[in-house]
């Protein structure tokens, strides 16, 4: 508590102010809520006081400058943070209404159920096939025709399995970067996860591949509910419903992506948004 | 205030550009603005030379209108803007289709001049005059509105609007008795009839015109509403 009342930042957030900036369209089920988060690297507070729900089956975009804790955030859904050192977290995220900081959540089901692809594509060094069962494999499956099946519909699914359906032995190190994030999203997606966090997925690859993975998006989030974090504005107005915009640690301004980019309510988001300083 | 809205970009190069196209839709404004004011001085003094330079000035309109609409297009493509900058630059596109199109009107009035100096009198504007003040007050007070970003004129504008159409539809009626007295003069009416009509669109230019400004500035889409509701979008 004595470190977060140094920071400025952390007081005074209006309830009402948090309200508006969680509104969802009145058809959304929520699928994930965060409610007053605040999160610290040793001494250092990252995100204070952060509340939003995500809508199901939609995309929510993270955006913002670098250092405004929109990856932190994003990390904390699958608890990846955990693996830091030195890290505290309070306040809650649910998960269908489930606080997956509880002390009765198993870590290893709950990153089942949320998945991550991150910036740089991490294949294994393993074949093609190897690396989408590879999640099967882990929980225990080895039936060749289950294997065979995932692997199939997980990289069709992602959009990969016309470009290597004739070379499923090959190393997946050997496809080029768009494809192997493609690789890693149908490695993502064999485990079935109802969740998918996207961290920066499309800024290491060239244009086309990443209007790929834009497509891409688009086409997963009639099955998953899906939340990207990403540098290039533009991006997140092509392929996100709803927009959070995050400065120095804050939830600024959440809503619907269009109203967002057209006519932002705060005048950080609107600077932010058209390139001005503040 | 609202005005602090066009710099502050971090590329400076953005922030000329925008400035430029502003000050580029001032200037056609500023012209067609003088192009009725001419205009309308022509027909009713009769002033044939006057009229031509009225026409002539089209031209010059006309090229604002696609030297602007190309740098909008650039800006759109080459900068993708946002929020309010993208709002500006759909406003700007929309306002000087406008203002083209009053210049239209201009080039109209100018032609009808130029056609009634053979009838018998020149005054031809004590008809007109009534008009001619109320909309080229809405024009000025629409364009003033774009150029200070200000607001607070739009219900005028928009109330105005009501007054033109009542006085053209006055003017129909006087113009009806006239040619009904005298059929000879049927021919005048005509042209004094198109003519009211001119001005009566223009009016309806300037009011879009200020439309868009409550669109640039506020993000709000006001098209097509009663004056009640525009009032409670402006108060907002």
């Amino acid at each position: 508590m004595s470190v977060k009342q140094t920071h400025t930042h952390a007081i005074n957030i209006n309830p009402l102010e948090n309200e508006q900036k969680n509104t969802l369209l009145e058809n959304e089920t929520t699928c994930l809520e965060v409610k007053n988060l605040d999160f610290f690297y040793g001494e250092k507070q990252a995100l204070f006081n952060v509340n939003m729900k995500m809508p199901k089956k939609k995309v929510t975009a993270y955006i913002g400058p670098s250092g405004c804790g929109k990856s932190t955030l994003l990390r904390s859904i699958n608890r990846m943070n955990d693996l830091v050192d030195n890290t505290k977290i309070d306040g809650q995220i649910l998960l269908e209404g489930e606080n997956i900081y509880d002390k009765s959540v198993n870590v290893a089901d709950l990153r089942r159920r949320v998945g991550m692809v991150f910036q740089k594509p991490n294949p294994f060094p393993k074949s093609i096939y190897e690396n989408v069962a590879y999640g099967l494999r882990i929980q225990g499956i080895n039936d060749r025709r289950t294997l065979d099946e995932t692997v199939e519909k997980s990289l069709k699914g992602a959009a990969l399995w016309d470009e290597v359906k004739d070379r499923l032995n090959d190393n997946a190190l050997g496809l080029s970067g768009g494809q192997q994030q493609r690789l890693v999203i149908a490695r993502a997606i064999a485990i079935k996860p109802e969740v998918m966090l996207l961290d920066e997925p499309a800024s290491a690859l060239d244009p086309i591949s990443t209007l790929k993975i834009e497509e891409l998006i688009n086409e997963l989030k009639e099955t998953y509910t899906i939340v990207i974090v990403t540098h290039n504005m533009q991006q997140a107005a092509r392929v996100s419903d709803y927009t959070a915009f995050m400065y120095l640690g804050e939830l600024i301004e959440f809503g619907q992506t269009n109203q967002l980019f057209t006519n932002p309510s705060k005048k950080q988001t609107e600077d932010y948004i058209t390139g001005r300083y503040g | 205030m609202e005005s602090s809205k066009i710099g502050h970009h971090i590329s400076e190069q953005f922030n000329r550009e925008i400035e430029d196209i502003r000050n580029k839709v001032l200037t056609m404004g500023g012209l067609v603005e003088q192009q009725i004011t001419l205009a309308t001085q022509a027909f009713s003094e009769g002033d044939i030379e006057l009229a031509e330079t009225v026409i002539k000035q089209d031209d010059q309109v006309n090229d604002l209108e696609l030297e602007i609409d190309r740098e909008c297009i650039e800006i759109i493509a080459l900068r993708q803007p946002a929020a309010f900058d993208l709002r500006l630059l759909i406003s700007v596109i929309k306002t000087i289709t406008e203002i083209e199109r009053v210049g239209d009107q201009a080039k109209r009035i100018a032609q009808m001049a130029i056609h009634l100096v053979d009838s018998e009198n020149h005054n031809q504007y004590y008809e007109l005059q009534h008009i001619v003040d109320m909309v080229s007050a809405m024009l000025h007070d629409a364009l003033d509105a774009f150029a200070r970003m200000n607001i607070h004129e739009v219900v005028s504008i928009s109330k105005q609007v009501k007054n033109v159409n009542r006085e053209y539809k006055s003017i129909v009626r006087q113009l009806i008795t006239k040619m009904m007295e005298d059929p000879r003069k049927i021919s005048r009416s005509l042209d004094l009839l198109w003519t009211a009509r001119a001005l009566e669109r223009v009016g309806d230019h300037a009011c879009n015109i200020s439309e868009y400004v409550i669109y640039m500035v506020k993000g709000e889409d006001i098209r097509h509403l009663s004056t009640e509701e525009l009032t409670q979008k402006v108060d907002l």
